[in-house]
């Protein structure tokens, strides 16, 4: 076996390396920052009753989740049958997060819908969202007893997501709470 | 010519060539490559001055006035922690909205407004272009560092 | 019912492809004919069921089963019929199958038209191609099954993203993806002559056909698919470099290079071990294009959801495809010494010359497409590699190629006088330099881009008359309609497509020179000027179609007294996917686009409207049209038949190295 004919095997084996390297630095793969981490501090009116706002206090001592949604995402509407069964299963809170909305396009879009939320908090400007770290809408994160994030789900929920991932680590929590 | 000279002559073409090509690349990348920047860094001064790179984040809400010309528009680039104003005249993209993520390509005025060549977003509705996630990626990481 | 009907004939289709894959080349090594005669009905099998799987996912998109997650992701039950059809391929999943389709239409097409193929040397064929189409149909099964149910199935769709819903984009994909994917056939005559250790001038005559004809398509793709952009994108560009239309031009690159080099194997028996990594390359090329474009490595305007699983499976098919194929290239290739030997002056080394060019400026391409990818991977920061970089480096490598391909023509095989082509070519060229000067001082544009191209391009066209006249004058005696008829179609072929390169150099040179463009602010019955044309705006009217509301501007478009066209560009509005689209409207003329879009309206009501202005844009596609007829009449050419059926015996006889 001649040398010479060996230079495009390895000229491609060190590309493969790149390349396989390069999917690890994939821009979906989200280190999210807040993992393990307190969440932000929020206080919001709920969308049902403008007048009474809620903050991280209000949810001390359980397991919950928040949801980001918003009546114009469209991958929301995707995601919207698994939350309304995985609701129905009343395992833990679910909060939703509506995000850069109308009070009135949310109101519409869950009364077509249907509401899985236990509440859902306003968030007009999206500043609470900014302060989450979301990056596109839908986002899930998973907060524990003490208000720490222990889970963030990005993209719409799937049956599997909920099977395989949340349900267990809700589980998980709970037994360590 | 002999067999042995004319191997010579092919090989000592085929090897200018290439270090020829070699050179070509080289000097190309040198003079086009454009470095992204977080508007964080762009604040701090890191980002090259008399340079075109890019800067990458979302476009602040409220931020985008058109100038009276009805064609130059000015926006706010944002990171969630330093916000750089933009001027671009041009067609813009048409998924460029308030809150959305963008990437604009230009060069940095001395009037610490970003003269932008170019400005990108992504074909899609809901993610973001990468270098604008990572850009906020960033100023999150730091905003908890600083807090811790 | 339907959808799962498709899945299991899928299924039974991968289960084909692996019996397609192993028994003819186990029946091949030891010699029996029964295993390798398995190779055939099994790949016209696997074909059946693939066509029947995608007839079922068609069927899903058109009758708007939104159970389906694929129909209710990329379809909507208003979206035009058309545009339900393309939505198959408009997605991931879809889009693989397509891949997958192609494949396997290419081998059966092999099954059939190179019928006299010694049994062996088929089975190998059909081995290789049977591997390739596991790998595929096991990714497309495992980690991108296009059947997968939503339960319960949606209401409505959430349509196909806007972008693809055009007329282009119905046959872009399957003219790109039958290029891409016809360079197996290629590579899998190259891997066949490996392993069987014969790569002589017969198996090179066997491949040359199915390599153009790919070429063929792939030009024809990339083409409609730089049309596409021009038209869709509503920038008035062309071409982006954009990683996606990189992946498909780097093994268009290499293989107009496979195509020449095959030429120089059959002809002359030189070059065989680059010939054969020529063909390895090229299909590597269309693999990492898919590997690019699916694995989210490299974002860019075309890239359809990406996940990490998906990359790195098709990573992993990409290493054992090529890694294997470049060891047994190493192992295989030393011992294939020899060939015809050539002189310095000669229309080998030409050829040779070309091919270097070639291949060097498809890796100074994947260079500048990986290379943000190696700087992140460094830890070394983020860039972007723009346009610049590509011209640079494509300007000066191409130019030595148009000028030796005009020349090569001339140049007789294995030696020839160097003084004696001087003569012959350097009044042309002379000519040309002159005339390209002259063009640029005319058209009032006098660059070193300008007056290089507009030079390259009289040089094409004066060496093709001095070729055609030299051709007709190298056949005496006969009258001069027998000489014409007696050029064979190959010859033809090269000829035309080098003019149509040609003639792409002047679109490209005039664009880039004297193209020009404005935006501006109009309020109805304002003009504005442009290149000599006026423009006036008549307003705006809303007009909505099947899933979109549309304004649709309208603007008469004049020059001096009389008129030239009226444009209607539109700003469009996709209901199912909230999504704004600018749709340009452009008058196309032979010598000159009017290019018209329409941007935001302002406050006080006026519209933005952006002008434009492309001198000779067509040329660009009529010079990929004449470059893919030529494709046309080099893979028509009777020889192939011919011989294919005279001297299949001999072929088969010829030696053995193991």
């Amino acid at each position: 076996m001649k040398a010479k004919f060996l230079v495009p095997l390895f000229i491609f084996l060190l590309l493969a390396g790149f390349l396989g390297y390069g999917l690890k630095l994939n821009p979906r793969e989200l280190p999210s920052v807040l993992i393990d981490k307190p969440a932000p501090q929020f206080r919001l009116a709920q969308l049902s009753a403008p007048d009474v706002a809620i903050a991280n206090a209000d949810m001390r001592g359980q397991v919950w989740l928040l949801n980001v949604w918003a009546s114009w995402c469209v991958a929301c509407r995707q995601e919207h049958p698994v939350l309304n069964g995985f609701s129905r299963q009343k395992v833990v809170p679910l909060i939703g997060l509506n995000y850069k909305d109308g009070a009135d396009d949310a109101k519409a879009w869950l009364r077509e819908h249907g509401d899985p939320y236990d509440t859902s908090l306003v968030d007009a400007d999206g500043r609470v969202g900014i302060d989450f770290g979301v990056y596109g809408v839908p986002e899930t994160f998973l907060i524990d007893q003490a208000g720490v994030i222990r889970y963030k789900h990005i993209g719409p929920v799937t049956p599997e997501a909920v099977r395989d991932v949340l349900l267990p680590k809700i589980a998980e929590l709970k037994r360590a709470g | 010519m002999k067999p042995r000279s004319k191997r010579l002559v092919l090989l000592g073409g085929a090897v200018a060539l290439l270090v020829g090509a070699v050179a070509l690349v080289l000097t190309a990348f040198q003079q086009n490559l454009v470095f992204f920047h977080t508007p964080t860094e762009v604040a701090e001064g890191k980002a090259p001055t008399g340079r075109a790179f890019r800067i990458g984040g979302l476009v602040e809400q409220g931020s985008i006035k058109r100038a009276a010309d009805g064609l130059t528009v000015q926006f706010a680039i944002t990171d969630t922690a330093k916000v750089i104003p933009v001027t671009y005249k041009g067609s813009l993209p048409d998924l460029f909205s308030e809150g959305k993520g963008a990437v604009v390509q230009g060069t940095m005025g001395p009037d610490g407004q970003f003269k932008a060549s170019e400005v990108l977003a992504k074909h899609d509705e809901n993610y973001m272009p990468p270098e604008a996630q990572h850009a906020v990626d960033e100023a999150q990481k730091t905003a908890k560092t600083v807090k811790q | 019912m339907i959808p799962e009907l498709g899945h299991f004939s899928l299924i039974l289709a991968l289960v084909l492809a692996f019996v397609q894959a192993v028994v003819p080349l186990v029946g091949a090594s030891r010699n029996r004919l029964a295993l390798m005669a398995v190779g055939r009905p099994a790949a016209q099998g696997q074909f059946l069921f693939i066509v029947f799987s995608f007839g079922c996912l068609t069927w899903a998109f058109v009758t708007s089963d939104f159970s389906l997650q694929l129909a209710a992701t990329n379809s909507h039950s208003e979206t035009p019929l058309i545009y339900k059809i393309t939505g198959v391929w408009g997605n991931h999943e879809g889009s693989l199958l397509l891949w997958a389709m192609s494949l396997s239409l290419w081998t059966v097409a092999v099954t059939v038209f190179s019928r006299n193929l010694p049994d062996v040397f088929m089975a190998r064929v059909l081995g290789v191609l049977g591997c390739v189409s596991t790998g595929f149909l096991s990714f497309t099964l495992i980690t991108s099954n296009p059947f997968d149910r939503l339960l319960p199935g949606a209401a409505q769709g959430r349509d196909l993203n806007p972008l693809l819903q055009d007329p282009g984009m119905i046959i872009h994909p399957p003219l790109l993806y039958m290029g891409y994917v016809g360079f197996s056939v290629a590579f899998a005559f190259a891997i066949a002559a490996l392993l069987s250790g014969r790569m002589d001038a017969a198996w090179a005559r066997w491949s040359r056909p199915w390599t153009t004809v790919a070429w063929v398509f792939l030009t024809s793709g990339i083409a409609v698919g730089s049309g596409w952009a021009y038209y869709e994108l509503g920038w008035g560009g062309w071409w982006f470099w954009d990683p996606v239309e990189n992946a498909s031009f780097m093994p268009w690159l290499l293989g107009t290079a496979l195509m020449h080099s095959l030429a120089v194997t059959e002809k002359r028996g030189a070059f065989r071990s680059w010939t054969v990594l020529l063909a390895i390359g090229a299909f590597s090329l269309s693999l990492m294009g898919t590997f690019l474009v699916r694995s989210g490595v490299l974002t860019s305007v075309h890239a359809f959801a990406t996940d990490p699983a998906r990359g790195l499976f098709i990573l992993a098919l990409l290493v054992l495809v090529i890694g294997v194929s470049l060891v047994l290239f190493a192992w295989r290739a030393p011992t294939l010494s020899g060939g015809g030997s050539f002189g310095l002056v000669s229309r080998e080394s030409a050829l040779l010359g070309n091919n270097v060019l070639l291949a060097v400026a498809s890796g100074s391409v994947l260079l500048g497409t990986l290379y943000p990818l190696f700087i992140d991977a460094l830890n070394l920061g983020k860039i972007s590699v723009g346009p610049p970089y590509f011209e640079t480096v494509f300007v000066p490598l191409m130019t030595p190629v148009i000028v030796l391909m005009m020349i090569g023509p001339f140049v007789r095989w294995k030696g020839d006088d160097g003084d004696r082509i001087l003569r012959k070519v350097a009044p042309g060229l002379v000519a040309s330099a002159a005339l390209g000067l002259g063009l640029a001082f005319a058209i009032g544009h006098v660059s070193w881009r300008t007056v290089l191209g507009l030079s390259l391009a009289a040089w094409v066209l004066i060496g093709s008359i001095q070729i055609l006249v030299q051709r007709i004058a190298d056949r005496r005696g006969a009258a001069p309609g027998a000489r014409l008829r007696s050029i064979p179609s190959s010859w033809w072929g090269m000829w035309l497509a080098h003019l149509g390169i040609g003639v792409f150099i002047i679109g490209v040179t005039m664009v880039g020179s004297l193209n020009t463009q404005i935006q501006v602010k109009m309020m109805p019955g304002d003009t504005a000027q442009l290149a000599g044309y006026t423009f006036t705006f008549r307003g705006v009217k809303d007009s909505p179609g099947a899933n979109y509301a549309a304004a649709r501007a309208t603007l008469d478009v004049t020059r001096g007294d009389s008129k030239i066209a009226t444009l209607n560009p539109e700003k469009r509005f996709y209901q199912a996917q909230q999504m704004p689209m600018t749709e340009a409207s452009i008058d196309i003329g032979p010598f000159r686009d009017v290019y018209v879009n329409l941007g935001d309206q302002l406050e006080d009501g006026a519209w933005v409207v952006g002008l434009f202005y492309r001198p000779f844009i067509s040329w660009i596609w009529l010079g990929c049209t004449l470059m893919a007829l030529g494709g046309v009449f080099a893979a028509a050419d009777r020889r192939y038949r011919r011989l294919a059926e005279r001297e299949v015996p001999v072929g088969a006889a010829a030696r053995q190295v193991a």
